[in-house]
Parts: C-alpha cells; sequence; structure tokens
C-alpha cells in the first residue's frame, strides 16, 4: 500500500505541475518513467497512473467548474451531449486522461520487470 | 521475451489513446486538449476579477495613452488623442470580446470554411469564390487603400487586433478555436473588406431573374406583366411621391427588344431567406416634444450569438460618436454624435443580374459579345480543405462578371442559373469605410450628404437627423443606370446593348430632406414613386411595415424618445388587417362553415372563426388568432398559385406573385358569392382538378388543413395554440452549436409588422436617439457585448430585449466624466 501510495502521490504532483507548462501528454513519460523508477507492481501501477492524473485534473476542474467556467461547462455539456452536466465533464475528462496515465504507468511496470528479469 | 511484448504493447496502447484523444477526429474535437484543465476550455472561464476595475496594458505601437471606460453593459468608451490610436483601441478591444466570431465570419465571406472543418464546407466554399465575394473584397480595399483617411484607419484597426492576436497562448484562445481545433490567424485590411462583402451578399444576393425568365416563357408577356408588376398596387415609398427632383435626369438607355431566354431545369436546392429586412424612422422638431428631431433604427438580420452587432463609443480630437457595428469593420455604423443621428435599412434594388452566355465551343474558351468572340479569363481558385490536399477551381470570368457555375457544376443555390455570368455592384470596388468615418465625424447635412457619395454596396436607405433640426432620408449606393426592367429576367450576354450602361450618378440617387409632413421613414419597399427618372427595380418588401409606421408617425405630435420605442414594438398585422374582415366574409358566404370531418370538426371550425373574428390584428406572444390566420392565409396562397407557379406542378423553378398583387386578386377578381363567382380571374381554379375551384373552396379547404394541422401540432384549441408558440424565435450560435444559443423566445411581432420578429431573423439592434442640446440615446440587441459563452455578458441584453425595452446608453464627453453606470477604468499604453 505505502509504494502504491508514493507512486500516486508523486504521479499526481508532478503531472500537475508539468501540465502547467507542457502539453497534457506529458502525462506518458511522467507515469511511465515514475512508475519503471519506483519498480512498481503492475496493478499497482496502473492504479496509481490512473488516480494519480485522474486527480491532476479532477481538482483544477472542479475549482473551475465552480469559479467562472460552470456556464460554459453547462453550455459543452449540453452539446456533447451529456444533458448539461458540467460535473460529468469533470469526471468524464479525469477518468480520460486517468485511463491514459495508468496505461502508461502500467507500460513502465512491465518494462522494467522486462528489462530487470 | 513475452514480458518484452506484453510491455511493447502496453505502450502503444498507452499511445494510440493518446493520439486519439489529442486529434480532431471527423467533427468530434480532440477531446483530451478540450477538456484539459491546463489548456482546454475551462481556462475560457470568466470572473469578476478577471476583468479589472483598473488597469494599465501596454500595446506596440500606441501613440500616446488611450483610456477605456466600460459600463456595466461592458461597452467600452474609447478616448484616444489622435485617429491611429483610436482605430486600433477599436480592433484590439473587439478582439478581445469578438476574435473567433470576426474571424469565422471572413473565413464564411472569403470562402475558407473546409480549411477549418474540411471538405463538407467545400461546396460552400466554392460557391463563395465563383459568387465572386473575394474578388470584391479585393476591389474594394484597393479604394480604401488609396485614400490616407481610410488607409490608417484598417492599418491602425488591424495592428490592434493583431495587439492580441499576439498576446494569446493556446490556453487563451477563444472557446471556438479550441472545440474546431484552430489558431487565429493575423488580422490583415482585406478581411475588414470581406466582412462588407458578406453584408452585400446577405443584403442583396438574392434574384429571381431566373425564375421570372421562366414565367416569362410559360406565360408570356402579359401575364408576366399582370401578376409581376414593376411598381405595388398599394406603396408608401421611401421618397414620398412628388418630393421635388433637383437635377436634371440623364438620358435613359434604349430598351432592346426583350430576351427569350433559354427555360432552365435547373432543380433548386434551397430558398433564400427573403426575410431580412429593416426600419428606420425619423420625426422632425414640429412633431417631437422637444422641438429638435428623433430619429429610430432597428436592422432585421439573422439573429446569432455571439451578437452581429458589437456597441461602442469613439472619442478623439475631431470627433465623439457612439453606436454599433460588425465586428471587424471599423468606425461606427449605425449611431449617433452630439451633433446628429444615422441609421440604415437596407434597399431592394436590382443591382445583381445574370447574363446568358454563348461559348464558342465546349472548351469554353471564347463567348460571342458585340458582334465577335472574346477570350473568357480563368482564374484558378486553391481552396485548402482540412486533412486533404488543397482543390483547385477554375473560375471563368467574362467582362460581365464571373460564371458561377460551369456546366457540370452541381448549383448550390436554386438561385444561380447554370452557364450564366454574374454583373453584381458588389463585385465593384468602393469605399464604404470612408463613408462610415465622415458620418461619424458628421456636424450636419451637408457633411451627411459629402460623405454618402462613397457608399456603393450593399444600397441602405440613410436615414439622417441633425440637432440644426433637419430630417433627411437617402436610399443610396452605386446604382446601375438601367432601362426599364433590365435585368427583371435573365439578360442577353451576347448583346453589348444588355450591358450595364453606366451609373445612376451620386447627386441624383433618390433623396428628400425636411418633408412637409415632419416624418421620414423606410421598411424596405421602393425607394421611390413612379415620379423617380430611373428604373431601380421591381421587387421590393410588401409595404406592411413602411405603412403602418408612416401611418402611426403622421399621428405623432409631443413625440419622445419613448413613442419611438413604442413603434419599434408595434406588432399590428397590415396584411391580417386587410386580409382576414374578407376571408371571413368569404367563408361563411356559403353558410355555415363546411366541413369534411363531421360535426367535431365543425364545431371547432366555428370555435376558430369566433377567435379570430374577435381578434385585434395585434401579433402578441399569446394571439391565438395570429397562428391561424398566418397559417390560413400561407395555406391560401399556396392552394392559389401552386398550381400555376411551384416546379411540383409546372416542371419549372418559378415564384409566386407578390402579396400585394396577390391581394388585389383575392379582394377584387375572385368574383361575388352572390354571383357563384361569376367572372372570378382564372388563376383561382386549381387547374389539376377536373372540378372548377372558387375562392370560397380554397378558404374552406386552407381554413380546414389550418385547423387540423394546428390540432395535431398543439392539441385542442387553447393557449397552446398561441403565436409565440408558432412563431417559435431561436436566436442559435453562429456555428449552430447545440446549448450555446435560445430557443423558442416568447416574444410578439412577425416578419410582416413593424416588431419584425421572425423564427430566425428580427431586429438586431434597436435605437432611437433624441438629438437637443444634450443628445440622449437608448439601445439594446439580442444578446450582449462579449462573444464568451462562459461571460454573463454573452447575453445579459436578451431579455430586455424580449420585452421590447431599451438600454439609455451612456454617452460621456470626456474621458473622467462621472457616470453611475460605469465600472472600469483601463488605460492602454504603449
Amino acid at each position: 500500500m505505502k509504494p502504491f501510495l508514493l507512486l500516486f502521490l508523486l504521479i499526481f504532483l508532478l503531472s500537475s505541475l508539468a501540465q502547467l507548462w507542457l502539453p497534457w501528454w506529458v502525462i506518458i513519460p511522467i507515469c511511465l518513467g515514475l512508475a519503471a523508477w519506483q519498480r512498481a507492481a503492475a496493478g499497482w501501477a496502473f492504479w496509481a497512473g490512473l488516480l494519480g492524473v485522474a486527480l491532476s485534473w479532477w481538482l483544477p476542474a472542479a475549482w473551475l467548474n465552480t469559479h467562472g467556467a460552470e456556464l460554459l461547462a453547462h453550455r459543452l455539456a449540453t452539446l456533447l451531449p451529456l444533458g448539461g452536466n458540467s460535473w460529468l465533464l469533470v469526471l468524464l475528462g479525469g477518468l480520460l486522461a486517468g485511463m491514459v496515465g495508468g496505461l502508461a504507468a502500467l507500460s513502465g511496470a512491465w518494462g522494467r520487470g522486462a528489462v530487470s528479469a | 521475451m513475452l514480458r518484452y511484448v506484453k510491455a511493447v504493447l502496453a505502450l502503444l496502447t498507452t499511445v494510440i489513446l493518446a493520439w486519439v484523444l489529442n486529434t480532431k477526429q471527423g467533427d468530434v474535437p480532440p477531446v483530451a486538449r478540450l477538456l484539459s484543465p491546463y489548456q482546454g476550455f475551462w481556462r475560457n472561464g470568466e470572473t469578476a476579477t478577471d476583468f479589472p476595475a483598473q488597469q494599465t496594458l501596454h500595446l506596440p505601437g500606441l501613440h500616446q495613452t488611450v483610456r477605456v471606460r466600460f459600463d456595466d453593459r461592458r461597452v467600452p468608451h474609447v478616448f484616444a488623442l489622435n485617429d491611429h490610436d483610436l482605430y486600433y483601441a477599436q480592433g484590439y478591444l473587439t478582439a478581445r470580446d469578438r476574435l473567433w466570431q470576426m474571424e469565422f465570419m471572413t473565413r464564411v465571406a472569403a470562402g475558407r470554411i473546409s480549411e477549418v472543418v474540411g471538405p463538407k464546407a467545400l461546396e460552400y466554399d466554392r460557391f463563395q469564390r465563383r459568387m465572386g465575394l473575394p474578388l470584391g473584397a479585393a476591389n474594394s480595399l484597393r479604394e480604401m487603400l488609396k485614400n490616407d483617411t481610410t488607409r490608417l484607419v484598417l492599418e491602425s484597426y488591424s495592428a490592434g487586433v493583431n495587439a492580441y492576436i499576439s498576446q494569446l497562448r493556446p490556453a487563451d484562445y477563444p472557446f471556438e478555436y479550441k472545440l474546431l481545433d484552430y489558431a487565429p490567424e493575423p488580422w490583415q485590411p482585406l478581411k475588414c473588406a470581406l466582412l462588407l462583402k458578406l453584408m452585400a451578399w446577405d443584403l442583396s444576393g438574392r434574384s429571381d431573374d431566373l425564375r421570372l425568365s421562366n414565367i416569362l416563357s410559360k406565360y408570356g408577356s402579359e401575364v408576366t406583366r399582370d401578376l409581376f408588376p414593376d411598381y405595388p398596387v398599394r406603396e408608401d415609398p421611401v421618397v414620398p411621391v412628388g418630393a421635388p427632383l433637383a437635377f436634371t435626369p440623364l438620358p435613359v438607355p434604349a430598351a432592346p427588344p426583350l430576351f427569350g431566354a433559354a427555360v432552365s431545369g435547373l432543380v433548386p436546392e434551397r430558398e433564400p431567406d427573403a426575410e431580412l429586412g429593416s426600419n428606420n424612422f425619423a420625426v422632425a422638431g414640429s412633431r417631437s416634444a422637444s422641438g429638435l428631431p428623433l430619429l429610430a433604427n432597428d436592422p432585421h438580420l439573422q439573429l446569432n450569438l455571439p451578437s452581429i452587432w458589437y456597441q461602442i463609443q469613439l472619442s478623439a480630437p475631431g470627433q465623439n460618436v457612439y453606436g454599433v457595428t460588425i465586428p471587424g469593420a471599423p468606425a461606427i455604423i449605425i449611431g449617433f454624435n452630439e451633433s446628429v443621428a444615422w441609421g440604415v435599412t437596407n434597399v431592394g434594388g436590382d443591382v445583381l443580374d445574370w447574363y446568358q452566355l454563348k461559348f464558342r465551343d465546349s472548351t469554353r474558351r471564347e463567348y460571342w459579345h458585340d458582334g465577335r468572340w472574346k477570350p473568357v479569363r480563368r482564374v484558378v481558385e486553391h481552396v485548402a480543405v482540412r486533412g486533404r490536399p488543397d482543390v483547385l477551381d477554375t473560375v471563368l470570368y467574362t467582362h460581365h462578371g464571373p460564371v458561377v457555375y460551369d456546366h457540370d457544376e452541381k448549383p448550390f443555390n436554386a438561385q444561380t442559373p447554370v452557364r450564366h455570368a454574374l454583373r453584381w455592384t458588389a463585385h465593384e470596388g468602393a469605399n464604404e469605410v470612408l463613408a462610415f468615418v465622415k458620418l461619424n465625424h458628421a456636424r450636419n447635412y451637408a457633411d451627411y450628404d459629402q460623405a454618402l457619395r462613397t457608399y456603393a454596396s450593399p444600397a441602405q436607405n440613410f436615414i439622417f437627423a441633425s440637432s440644426q433640426n433637419d430630417i433627411a432620408i437617402r436610399p443610396n449606393g452605386r446604382f446601375p443606370l438601367k432601362y426599364p426592367d433590365q435585368g427583371k429576367f435573365i439578360l442577353d450576354g451576347s448583346d453589348a446593348r444588355q450591358d450595364w450602361q453606366g451609373w445612376i450618378p451620386m447627386s441624383q440617387t433618390p433623396r428628400v430632406k425636411n418633408p412637409e409632413r415632419g416624418f421620414l421613414s423606410s421598411a424596405n419597399q421602393h425607394s421611390a414613386g413612379p415620379d423617380y427618372p430611373y428604373y431601380l427595380g421591381w421587387d421590393y418588401a410588401p409595404w406592411d411595415r413602411a405603412h403602418r409606421i408612416n401611418e402611426q408617425l403622421a399621428t405623432m405630435h409631443h413625440a419622445t424618445a419613448d413613442t419611438l420605442r413604442r413603434l419599434q414594438n408595434d406588432d399590428l398585422g397590415i396584411n391580417a388587417q386587410t386580409m382576414l374582415p374578407w376571408m371571413l366574409a368569404m367563408v361563411q358566404a356559403g353558410g355555415t362553415p363546411v366541413s369534411q370531418t363531421g360535426e367535431r370538426g365543425g364545431s371547432l371550425q366555428t370555435a376558430v372563426l369566433q377567435t379570430l373574428q374577435g381578434w385585434n390584428y395585434h401579433y402578441t406572444a399569446k394571439a391565438v388568432a395570429a397562428t391561424v390566420f398566418e397559417l390560413w392565409y400561407q395555406e391560401l396562397v399556396r392552394r392559389l398559385w401552386e398550381d400555376d407557379f411551384s416546379r411540383a406542378a409546372t416542371g419549372l423553378e418559378m415564384r409566386y406573385p407578390a402579396r400585394d398583387r396577390t391581394n388585389q386578386l383575392l379582394l377584387n377578381q375572385s368574383g361575388n358569392p352572390a354571383a357563384s363567382f361569376q367572372g372570378a380571374s382564372p388563376w383561382i381554379d386549381d387547374r389539376r382538378t377536373p372540378e372548377k375551384e372558387n375562392v370560397h373552396d380554397l378558404l374552406t379547404a386552407s381554413l380546414q388543413f389550418t385547423v387540423d394541422s394546428l390540432t395535431r401540432k398543439f392539441g385542442p384549441l387553447g393557449p397552446g395554440w398561441a403565436w409565440a408558440n408558432q412563431k417559435s424565435t431561436d436566436i442559435n450560435h453562429l456555428a449552430q452549436l447545440p446549448g450555446f444559443g435560445h430557443q423558442d423566445i416568447v416574444c410578439p411581432g412577425s416578419p410582416g409588422t413593424v416588431n419584425a420578429t421572425g423564427a430566425r431573423n428580427g431586429p438586431s439592434w434597436r435605437m432611437v436617439v433624441a438629438l437637443g442640446p444634450q443628445v440622449k440615446a437608448y439601445g439594446i440587441f439580442p444578446g450582449g457585448q462579449s462573444g464568451n459563452p462562459a461571460s454573463r455578458y454573452y447575453d445579459d441584453m436578451l431579455e430586455s430585449w424580449r420585452t421590447g425595452q431599451l438600454d439609455e446608453l451612456v454617452f460621456l464627453r470626456a474621458a473622467d466624466e462621472n457616470h453611475p453606470r460605469l465600472q472600469a477604468a483601463w488605460r492602454l499604453e504603449q
């Protein structure tokens, strides 16, 4: 559990920081590298990547959804269509990015396993 | 080995998933980039702190400090110390609020939408180019850059827009760029010219030449003259009949024999929107409470969000003007200053003609004109298409203009005949921007007179009022000097006598100043009466709005701004007032109303007729009778003309006679029920049936249809049949994005009433100006100043507009003037 928490936190912090300046897909090298470096077990790596990255989206999106972007989010959630529910948009965005993060971390864990075997 | 494969496969899946989420897939936006809270749409939110009450912005290229005040509608009030800085600031501030809209509109005009949305817009882009919008814009730009004033205006404005664009990082791009996945490009003066051509297309790009030629060839010239006359039975022209003519007219070219154009079997794909129009009116001091003139204007355009218009106050040495402009066009288009006010409505004059061409052979390299073969010029258009190689399109040009459609092209617009060249005033270079800049500076009638001389297209009824107690109106623009009926039908492109032979001098356009009656108005009706010496066209908007406006103005004494506001919101239907009593009398002439569906239908019809009888002809939002009358009348007209003029019945693309001629036929030529409709016009009979129908039959059948279809749509007769439900006014986002507009707005009015609010079109800006020692003005548009759908200023004016209210416009005399509605003060500095 402890290694999972550490990996999750590292992914969350580094992803949040890096995305301030770099495109969102910078989460791929971050998750991959951190999972490999931490020698995480595949299952833990996936969940740490998914939740770490998802949280790096959920938190700022939830903040913006209550601070200025709620009207636009509601309109976009009507367009997409998600029934106008902006919180679904928050959830969905984080899950999509989280999927990429989780898979990247999984690749890192498996890659490290393959190299060190 | 398996471990490696597993790891590589996982990585591959990751990369592919990331690529899919990062890329626009067909119409699906790049989901991850759009939804990212770091770069995506979340960044477009707007909070109160995003709009500081005080700040200094440093902008490269400004010469001196510009001060900008914002009022509680977010209208910028710009105080500059020189013209360069004034238009620079206008460009910067407009882009700040409307960048995506202004850039998108110029792409629409230029035929460059495929670049953004891919191949689905290709036909549209080709059409815009073949119609010659970019050509006309390039011609106008040349004129505008030749003039020192307009060159400065356009270049400063563009520099201001570009100063804003260059500040943007992708995370700051307006929302629509993120959704459609593209980036803003640098602004150029050409884009300003393109916007004017787009207006010309909206307002003068329609033509019935093809339809009239088909009618002429099927029914002959006598019928055509009878049913499609050059001047309506009822009319109340913009320049009243008898207005003094202060010039000696030029000789008009001799009319060659009428050309029998080839009948076109062209199948239409869509009907053009004929509903666009506008009102403006002015009352002289003799009719106002203040003793000084009042002026009102409400241009009717398609209602979209972001709003079509942008309000701004522009002040610099030599001018202090307030009004609206189209985002992307510098200066003020409709507005006022301390001395004068002006407004515009569209002129329905015929400034677009089609010439049937005779090519030498199938290579189409030469065409016959004036007794010899002349070379066809070929211009290759490069249409960039997203995700595809460029599409090359060769457009043929004759001296008339472009061949909009070549023989094997798929026609996009039914009104565009195949193998014809287009002659259109919008192709001419002219300096409309100069006219607006001069109007912005105008202090009196002489300045107005001077300003209008360079204005060509789209021709507008420029109404004017000044604090010197002058009122005036002028259907103004470049009008070809035509022989009567020239261009009513397809013209012969090989006969030099049928070419346009020059122009009506700008000093001889119809005009009137300070008429005895003390008021002036226009509502897209005929520019002048039969006493005007030149032919301008035959097909104008029905007289309904014009008649109602003049009728009301004639009763006005001690008028105030609010009197004019109420007239702008007038919803009395002149057509209903004219026709409904006759329709009711005639349908009941045969005794009880006939029903084909038995007792229940019969009593329902009786109830419906009672509703109609009690109606006062006002198109209020709740009026049930308005719903019934509109559909009943529309259905009656369809039944009257469908057998004679519809494509379904005749195989030819034609049109119905105009409303006033239709009404005249129904009222005066449909026979007397007491005499069994003896001597009724043969047009009334449905020639597709063996029986001989009379007008009673048409009325009964169309009423039956109306009642049935309204019952199906809204249930039993009751409040559900309210006019607002039937009309269903929608204001949609410019890119038709669901969730970004307003649907089913409950508001009064109809296209035929002064408050011309229809399903998609309506008053896009309502303005009333009271001239005086301290000018006071009022205005509203259905939307807001901001183009950002996240902002509350995106649509904050909609509710006032819906209920017919106007805002008092904050007009400042100085940059540091105090006003309770001012909220922010910015400085723009080098």
